[in-house]
């Protein structure tokens, strides 16, 4: 067994409103950040586990998020594995 | 007298309020604590309003895992009456018993205030007692109340009458097509955002929710074949 992090992006589906991501966009336009087209707030999620292989680590961190991490009807995901 | 299990997780804070209002509709209700695994032949089981969990992760996404969920499943996919208020509504759909999810609303603003909801489906265990686009004043206090769903979904909810209530004069969160309640294909799980145990009397400014609690001991509702959309112990990909 192998040590890995495994990192986890959760973002709002892109068809769907993101409130809070429109918040912070209206407050960096009112720092007059001009160039600013979108902005999107979602999760990062950091695990530290053990496991045969980046590749299971990665199946098994798909896992977690199709059970609990990330709702699917309202989020995508994206995972990230390196030796820990 | 029908038999009324009111599931208490931690963070629920609408449960004695829930049994009290179930009770004074006549039934026999009782506290079932998340831990235990017997809903003790519950005829109906209610998820209350609360913060389980912290809302954590997301609204009633950890809540879904507690060790009570697959007795409450069980239940629902026999075709046993389920309701889930605000929190327990988000419970439901995280649990795939019903279809969508509930996003933060569109103001963000935590909002707890009255609204009004019209009846748009009469054949649920809960809405029974009501007239078919009946107008109700009832509350709500959520932060997380936006009913979302994919098109195709929205679709189906709309073809297949399962919108149980609808926001009207205004839309409070920004829901889909102001959807304020649904409930499954089988119509026999149900989720509400707005709290009806707490317009159950005049001294409490109303009694426009009473009726969700006296329907369900009239038991008079037809129960259905199980919500073929909800399988497993997975979300629902639709």
């Amino acid at each position: 067994m192998t040590a890995y992090r495994v990192e986890i992006r959760v973002m709002p589906r892109a068809a769907l409103l993101d409130p809070q991501g429109q918040a912070v966009e209206h407050a960096l336009h009112a720092l007059g950040f001009a160039g600013l087209t979108r902005v999107r707030v979602g999760k990062h999620l950091v695990l530290d586990l053990d496991a045969p292989s980046s590749e299971a680590a990665a199946a098994q961190a798909r896992v977690m998020c199709d059970r609990l991490l990330a709702n699917p009807v309202t989020e995508d995901f994206e995972v990230a594995v390196r030796a820990g | 007298m029908r038999r009324v299990a009111v599931v208490v997780f931690p963070g629920s804070n609408c449960d004695v309020d829930t049994i009290a209002a179930a009770r004074a509709a006549g039934s026999d209700a009782y506290p079932v604590w998340h831990r235990e695994t017997d809903l003790r032949q519950a005829d109906i089981v209610i998820l209350p309003g609360g913060f389980s969990y912290g809302d954590y992760l997301r609204s009633g996404a950890i809540a879904r895992f507690s060790p009570v969920m697959p007795s409450v499943n069980a239940h629902a996919r026999a075709g046993g009456a389920v309701l889930g208020i605000c929190n327990g509504f988000q419970t439901l759909c995280e649990a795939g018993l019903l279809p969508g999810a509930l996003m933060r609303n569109a103001r963000l603003r935590f909002l707890s205030r009255p609204v009004w909801v019209r009846v748009d489906a009469v054949d649920t265990p809960f809405t029974t007692l009501y007239d078919q686009g009946e107008v109700l004043e009832i509350p709500i206090a959520h932060g997380d109340g936006r009913f979302v769903a994919d098109p195709r979904t929205t679709a189906e909810l709309e073809a297949q009458d399962q919108v149980v209530w609808r926001y009207v004069r205004d839309n409070p969160n920004g829901s889909t097509s102001d959807i304020a309640g649904i409930c499954n294909a089988g119509r026999n799980v149900v989720g509400i955002m707005p709290h009806p145990e707490r317009r159950t009397a005049l001294a409490l400014g109303g009694d426009d929710g009473a009726r969700v609690f006296q329907s369900m001991e009239a038991g008079n509702a037809t129960q259905h074949a199980v919500d073929v959309r909800a399988v497993g112990d997975h979300h629902l990909r639709v």
